[in-house]
């Protein structure tokens, strides 16, 4: 049986750590071995949160090798750039939210910015795929579901079926977030294959 | 029964399951979730927090010889404060089972120091059980409750930030009432030093009967392997990663690392050519292997002390490939350093302090981020409470208008005596308790002058301006931090003061739940009447960005409404939305 290696990353309040859970928590539905790690603390104020999920017949390691992960999933282009080197450049996605945060509390970031992140990590021969994540879950009535979005599309990357997603989602999400959350998460898979086709 | 449980959720769980009815310590990253799952969970096993970790050493130790089974959690520094107490119950030994949490973080994710330590459980002779994973983190803790009970002996459990912060599968089970041992006076045993000489070689004997048991400990592991010329011998999370780059080796692993088992150890390593020892942190298991005399191994010459362990490093150090490093060339990969919150009453007082230039010894809590840009207003961070003893020094070396800085948790921890120490020895330093009524940097736990217990139930409130006035402090002034301009009066008059001053700047902390999700009126931006100055931008808030005219604007869902942005605009053009309608 295959290890699956997942990287989540983003900025502290993007909700990365969430959609990583939701992600073991599914994989442990399934009834895969399920190992997941992050680092607590400071990094919850505002800087870069990576999440990793490992998931399999049996795992060992909780943290991911880089050159090793399935996908990385990054819910900010600079953050998805921090960990591109994380996916296995041969099979391996990097699904990213077309969306930025610039660091206040860096002098000059508006100029520093790397602006041109989703080109330059096609450039290294990588497969990205870029999704609006953020204007989706916009129109969906609240950007912050950005991060469903963006489990929607990754688990069309997966070996798990759809109604064990719905299951998890339905334990782990408030009731009243719910119906949005499961739209959100819809129109990401919805779009994942349209990408999917459209590469084929 | 299985449950997906993070390492510090396995302890809790571990606890409960063993029947434990006492549980305290005070947060520290990474052994703050032992204690908030048993308060949300498992309340029960009667957890608090303590003002520090002595405190709760001490109560532990007290509840473990009134005969409950005790846990007392800390992180690795914490230890150092509870230090004196860990030191001498060896001698008493224990009544109930004991154990105490130390969590370790190598790779300094959260800390100031790499610290091992293993090497203080054997300066105090207490015995070391280390797991490799949740599951063994539930199953260690119970089994270090029977240890404890078997020899007397507090024992102490080590986990690391990889253990303690990674999720895993746990078969968990039920919990088991413990009857409560009795508990007689016996002052040989309990009280009067003098006596504790006639206890010294009860200790030995303890320690001697201890390393016969990690001959035979279950816990102490071998794994035959395909290969037979190169063995492991490892412990901790270090463990899967062996398992993982090295799958045909034969392991040695070892969940007891003190005292540790010398036949076993040579027994194994006698079987192979050579033996990787590869262990987390400082060299513990080689230095005594070294020392028994086994020659054939190879250790931290090969592997390194510094930093955290993974199986991408083992594979670079043994020559197993490089795995890709991040992206650099032809692209700017910008650090996104942690910050203060949105609304954090931290901002304006280092914004003050950047401004008035004055020397500024720092202390352990968010507000360590008042050394990094933009704010560059600290010249010092220690540890817990250094911050008053390092200004008074700083004083007696010229630098005067010293300004010690520390949080309101920190101050109870470790700030009270060296303020009744700089008052007596006529120091005129100026001291800020950044008071949010929290423990905020570990996820804003309540203390004593939050007025909550950790059950969340009321509790009398700490009075911090009586308490600073009863050390003797004349000067003591309280001034709320979203008032920028009275933040920066109320500390310029502090430091000119010819005395010592306590300011205690007053917000509470924005990641308090019940502030967290209170209502907030979002402020708004009006460009007719913006002039596109930037002085908003100065106050570094990260809910303020810019349009694509240039304009700033105010990202209304992350609006703390702290008016601070709104106090420095010189053309008023920052207000509530409706004052515009």
């Amino acid at each position: 049986m295959k290890t699956y290696s997942l990287m989540f990353a983003g900025v502290g309040g993007q909700g990365s750590l969430l959609i990583a859970e939701l992600t073991s928590l599914a994989a442990v539905r399934a009834g895969y071995d399920t190992k997941q790690t992050e680092v607590h603390g400071v990094s919850q104020r505002g800087g870069s949160v990576e999440t990793h999920v490992r998931f399999g017949e049996k795992i060992h390691s909780p943290i991911v090798t880089p050159g090793e992960a399935h996908a990385v999933v990054g819910l900010e282009k600079l953050e998805a750039l921090r960990f591109a080197h994380f996916v296995d450049p041969q099979n391996g996605t990097i699904l990213v939210n077309d969306y930025e945060l610039v660091p206040a509390s860096v002098l000059n970031a508006e100029a520093l910015y790397p602006h041109e992140s989703i080109a330059y990590m096609k450039s290294k021969g990588l497969r990205v795929i870029s999704l609006p994540a953020s204007q989706t879950a916009r129109d969906l009535g609240d950007a912050r579901m950005a991060n469903v979005v963006l489990l929607g599309a990754l688990s069309n990357l997966l070996p798990i079926e759809r109604d064990v997603w719905d299951k998890t989602l339905r334990l782990r999400i408030p009731a009243k977030y719910m119906e949005g959350n499961l739209q959100a998460f819809e129109a990401g898979a919805k779009e994942m294959t349209e990408r999917m086709k459209a590469e084929a | 029964m299985q449950e997906f449980l993070l390492g510090n959720e396995a302890v809790a769980r571990g606890a409960w399951e063993a029947g434990v009815k006492f549980v305290s310590g005070y947060p520290g990253t990474p052994s703050t979730e032992i204690i908030e799952t048993l308060a949300r969970r498992y309340p029960e096993t009667n957890p608090r927090w303590t003002s520090n970790e002595k405190v709760a050493f001490e109560e532990g130790m007290g509840a473990a010889i009134g005969g409950l089974r005790t846990l007392v959690t800390m992180k690795h520094v914490g230890l150092n404060v509870a230090a004196d107490a860990f030191m001498v119950f060896p001698y008493s030994g224990t009544n109930g089972g004991f154990v105490v949490i130390s969590a370790d973080d190598p790779g300094m994710h959260s800390s100031q120091n790499e610290q091992d330590n293993r090497y203080l459980a054997r300066v105090a002779k207490v015995p070391v059980l280390e797991p490799s994973d949740a599951q063994e983190c539930r199953d260690f803790m119970m089994a270090g409750l029977d240890l404890s009970e078997q020899f007397h002996s507090p024992v102490m459990l080590r986990t690391t930030t990889r253990l303690a912060h990674h999720k895993g599968l746990v078969e968990v089970g039920e919990r088991k009432e413990v009857p409560t041992r009795e508990f007689n006076r016996d002052p040989q045993r309990f009280s009067v030093p003098i006596y504790r000489l006639l206890r010294r070689p009860e200790v030995e004997k303890t320690l001697t009967a201890l390393a016969e048991y990690a001959e035979t400990c279950p816990f102490n592991r071998i794994e035959a392997g395909a290969d037979h010329k190169i063995g492991v011998v490892t412990s901790g999370i270090s463990y899967q990663y062996v398992k993982e780059v090295l799958p045909n080796a034969g392991v040695l692993r070892l969940g007891m690392t003190y005292p540790l088992p010398a036949n076993l150890l040579r027994d194994f390593c006698s079987k192979y050519e050579t033996v990787y020892v590869i262990e987390e942190g400082e060299p513990f298991i080689e230095e005594f292997m070294r020392a028994a005399g086994i020659a054939n191994i190879t250790g931290k010459e090969l592997f390194g002390v510094i930093g955290e362990y993974s199986p991408a490093r083992l594979r670079k150090t043994l020559g197993m490939g490089n795995p890709p490093a991040p992206f650099t060339d032809g692209i700017k990969l910008i650090q996104r350093p942690p910050m203060f919150c949105i609304g954090c009453g931290h901002r304006t007082v280092f914004a003050a302090l950047r401004q008035l230039r004055v020397t500024v010894s720092g202390d352990i809590g968010c507000y360590t981020m008042g050394a990094l840009p933009p704010y560059e207003a600290e010249h010092t961070t220690f540890c817990m409470g250094a911050s008053i003893g390092v200004a008074v020094g700083l004083e007696q070396a010229g630098h005067e208008n010293t300004v010690a800085i520390i949080g309101d948790s920190t101050f109870v921890h470790a700030g009270i005596p060296p303020l009744i120490d700089a008052v007596y020895n006529k120091s005129r330093l100026t001291l800020i308790i950044l008071d949010n009524s929290a423990t905020g940097m570990t996820g804003s736990q309540p203390n004593p002058i939050s007025g909550k217990d950790a059950m969340g139930e009321e509790t009398p409130k700490l009075d911090l301006e009586a308490l600073c006035r009863a050390s003797g402090v004349q000067n003591v002034a309280v001034v709320d931090t979203w008032d920028r301009k009275e933040v920066v009066n109320v500390i310029r008059r502090a430091v000119f003061f010819k005395g010592p001053s306590v300011v205690i700047a007053r917000g509470p902390c924005q990641q308090l739940p019940e502030i967290k999700h209170s209502h907030r009126i979002p402020f708004f931006i009006h460009e007719d009447l913006c002039t596109q100055c930037d002085a908003c931008f100065k106050v570094w808030c990260p809910a303020i960005t810019r349009t694509e005219n240039n304009f700033p604007v105010i990202a209304a869902n992350e609006c703390t409404s702290c008016t601070v942005c709104a106090q420095v605009c010189p053309t008023d053009a920052i207000k509530l939305a409706e004052e515009f309608a």
